[in-house]
């Protein structure tokens, strides 16, 4: 190594110094960390005690592990499937010209920046069974609406319309895409006779596809690691009939009321894994969809 | 000194903690030094919290005083600290090395705090102080006992008996001073208060009693039940018990004994005699519990469960309501049950790593004596766990029930919580099989199978855990 690389590779190592430390300290160290403990018997009051594979093991026959990976799968596939349908839509809408289009764009956006816990109190009401403003709707459509929250064939459908509620970023992402979308592809399929539908099947989505890839990809993640709708809702219990008993919901639990850190850490490096598995299928699935090249 | 300290931050054991009692009290520094504050977490709000600020002032006080009198005594002040989930944060907080020095929790949550050495052991340092079993209720200070230890003394007990609105009983034809005695009773009381809007064939509508299994659920609307097991949810998992059940004996969970099989074949009957789907439409409708919307207080349920603390929300949300309260009911072939409850307390413990454990000892031993828990208990409208109770304080009380509160927590029959260091989980998993027998998915024998499977493993792990860390031998 020259004196010149040696001196850039300590200038590039100082300049890298801040990232390094926050990723080691924030990220880096805790999943270390959740590794090791998930070998281990630990309650965070005492010291961890190495237990070997034992928490791997039981987190394979463990019956909740089953049920709250299933819920999550549900849940994460019907709020990505109607986010990215509900984001699109409105990012189409919105990109036309109308007047006031900015108003309309803020209006559709403003409900993302709710919090989630404000967002779930305001939803409880929605779906309220006895006198709430969803089943009241319905009532006037001529239907009986369920007791959404109380019902287990209908809790997860509730938390699913209640995603639809942040799709917001998803929108405002999408339509940074339409507006990329070089109006050249559209004057020549318009002059090649093309509908609407035809230039947003051959035209639109394909110039689309990172974008709504992307929005997939972080609606998937998104859609795993949903806790807080539930915890809300039905107080950290899963109700009714751990119908809503997500994967994170469990992993709170058996962390924080149970104290089984080491457990909670398994669930977590289970998680870990599931995620990054999946992200690596998408990957490789949708490789032949995605469009890059413009 | 400081290696006293230390040791007593990290639990190591009796003798430390008496050790540094004795050298806090040898070595007491001059009141120049201004007071030594100790920090106390609790739960309460509203006129709980105020009645343990009462508590916390007048300690404070007498601190005061005595510190005018005696010029080099530090007086001991006490910072009190309202917490929302005080049982998660509490842990954290200890986990982390910054726990206040004196909490307060409950009973249940005693084992499973004692078994991760989240407490200090406080068998020898009561002895020490003088506080011991025969000042209180036997069975509530048995509660703050686990694995041979005391890590706890109660504060505020819990009994509770059946609620009844005397208004719907005489609307009812019932006699509003009486209530059912047993459950069979309890079921036909239950049946009678349980009214409906029904839609007439002819057109119009009329108001009709009982459980209407003829008259389709098109036609009918639920407008008020007799009881409902369900409501409050609080207590789900302990039905089994007011049949004689018991979940644990030992190490082995019996969630399946015949008693509790009993138990939940009896609340499922609730759900088949009125429906599924109308109970969870009507029970959609119930208001917050703290509301004049809460379905008992609304005249939406006549009859509940309820623990001692209901009186003040009677008063509070439904000034004028005429009810009452008495045992809950017992199965009629089992009279030897008469008088039971379900039972537990508020307790103070001290966590481990508290800077001020000693200081702590003393705010403890003022709180639970005569006087503190009566300013408490007081404040609170509840009965004091103390095996006394004034006659000043008797006098004063507002709930009219509170002897009968009372005599249910001295009751032989009365029953807990099992004493495990797994109950939340046991809680939750008794949550979700009583959601699966109400909404009619499962039989409670399938119910409680799964529970007894899960709990048995966890009760297992747990004594795993336990021996791998104190080995016995």
């Amino acid at each position: 190594m020259t004196p010149l690389e040696k001196r850039n590779l300590k200038l590039g190592l100082l300049f890298c110094t801040p990232w390094l430390i926050g990723i080691g300290t924030f990220l880096l160290y805790p999943i270390v960390s959740a590794v090791i403990y998930s070998l281990c018997d630990y309650s965070v009051l005492l010291p961890p005690v190495y237990i070997g594979t034992e928490n791997y093991r039981e987190l394979f026959t463990d019956p909740l592990v089953y049920k709250s990976l299933w819920n999550t799968v549900v849940y994460a596939t019907g709020s990505v499937f109607l986010s990215s349908l509900v984001s699109l839509t409105l990012a189409l809408l919105l990109n036309t010209k109308v007047r006031g289009l900015g108003f309309y764009r803020t209006v559709f956006f403003l409900p993302s920046l709710m919090p989630v816990v404000a967002g779930s109190v305001l939803f409880m009401w929605l779906f309220n069974g006895h006198s709430g403003l969803i089943n009241a709707f319905l009532a006037i459509l001529g239907v009986n609406g369920p007791a959404w929250l109380a019902d287990p064939r209908f809790a997860k459908l509730a938390m699913i319309l209640m995603a639809t509620w942040g799709s917001g970023h998803a929108m405002v992402i999408v339509l940074a895409g339409l507006q990329d979308v070089p109006t050249a592809l559209h004057e020549a399929a318009i002059i090649d006779g093309a509908t609407f539908w035809d230039r947003l099947w051959h035209v639109t989505l394909p110039m689309l596809s990172p974008v709504l890839y992307f929005n997939v990809i972080m609606g998937i993640i998104g859609g795993f690691q949903v806790f807080t709708q539930a915890f809300i809702m039905t107080d950290a219990t899963g109700s009714p009939e751990r119908s809503t008993l997500f994967f994170v919901l469990h992993l709170f639990n058996v962390a924080f009321q149970d104290l089984r850190m080491g457990y909670a850490c398994a669930l977590a490096c289970m998680l870990f894994l599931i995620i990054l598995s999946l992200t690596w299928v998408l990957t490789k699935v949708s490789a032949r969809f995605i469009v890059y090249d413009r | 000194m400081r290696k006293l300290r230390h040791a007593v931050r990290h639990n190591q054991g009796r003798r430390s903690f008496l050790a540094l009692a004795l050298a806090s009290a040898c070595n007491a520094p001059p009141s120049l030094k201004g007071p030594r504050t100790i920090v106390y977490w609790e739960k309460w709000t509203n006129f709980e919290g105020e009645a343990i600020a009462r508590v916390v002032q007048t300690f404070n006080e007498k601190e005061l005083a005595r510190a005018q009198a005696e010029p080099h005594y530090r007086p001991i002040q006490v910072e009190r600290v309202t917490v929302s989930r005080i049982d998660e944060k509490l842990l954290v907080a200890i986990a982390g090395g910054e726990p206040p020095d004196i909490a307060g929790l409950t009973t249940s949550l005693l084992p499973a705090y004692a078994q991760k050495g989240a407490l200090l052991d406080l068998t020898l340092p009561f002895q020490h102080a003088g506080i011991e079993r025969g000042d209180f209720v036997p069975v509530y200070w048995d509660l703050c006992n686990f694995e041979g230890k005391t890590w706890a003394a109660p504060t505020a007990p819990v009994s509770l008996a059946l609620h009844f609105n005397q208004r719907l009983f005489a609307e009812a034809g019932l006699n509003p001073d009486r209530a059912p005695v047993t459950i069979e009773e309890l079921d036909a009381f239950a049946e009678r208060l349980t009214r409906w809007e029904v839609r007439l064939p002819g057109g119009g509508v009329g108001i009709r009693s009982g459980y209407l299994n003829d008259v389709p659920a098109t036609r009918k609307r639920l407008l008020q039940v007799g009881f409902l097991p369900g409501e409050p949810p609080w207590w789900l998992g302990h039905w089994g018990g007011f049949f004689g059940g018991k979940l644990l004996v030992g190490s082995r969970v019996t969630a399946r004994a015949p008693e509790n099989l009993r138990a939940y074949t009896w609340t499922q009957s609730y759900s088949r005699n009125l429906g599924v789907e109308i109970l969870r439409k009507f029970r959609s409708g119930f208001g917050k519990f703290a509301s004049g919307q809460n379905a008992f207080l609304s005249g939406q349920v006549a009859m509940q469960l309820q623990g001692v603390w209901m009186h003040n929300f009677i008063e509070r949300y439904a000034p004028g309501m005429q009810w009452s309260a008495a045992p809950f009911p017992f199965p009629s072939d089992r009279p030897d049950l008469a008088n039971h409850s379900m039972v537990e307390a508020d307790v103070l413990v001290i966590p481990k790593g508290a800077k001020h454990p000693e200081e702590a000892l003393e705010f403890l031993k003022y709180a639970t004596s005569q006087e503190g828990l009566e300013l408490l208990c007081l404040g609170q409208h509840k009965f004091t766990p103390r095996a006394t109770e004034s006659h000043a304080f008797q006098k004063a009380h507002s709930n009219p029930k509170i002897s009968l509160f009372r005599q249910l927590g001295l009751s032989p029959t009365a029953f807990a919580a099992p004493q495990t260091g797994v109950w939340k989980e046991y809680g939750r998993e008794m949550v979700a099989a009583y959601d699966a027998m109400a909404h009619l998915a499962r039989t409670p024998q399938e119910a409680l199978r799964d529970v007894e499977l899960r709990m048995q493993s966890a009760v297992d792990r747990e004594r795993r855990a336990w021996l791998r860390r104190e080995p016995r031998p």
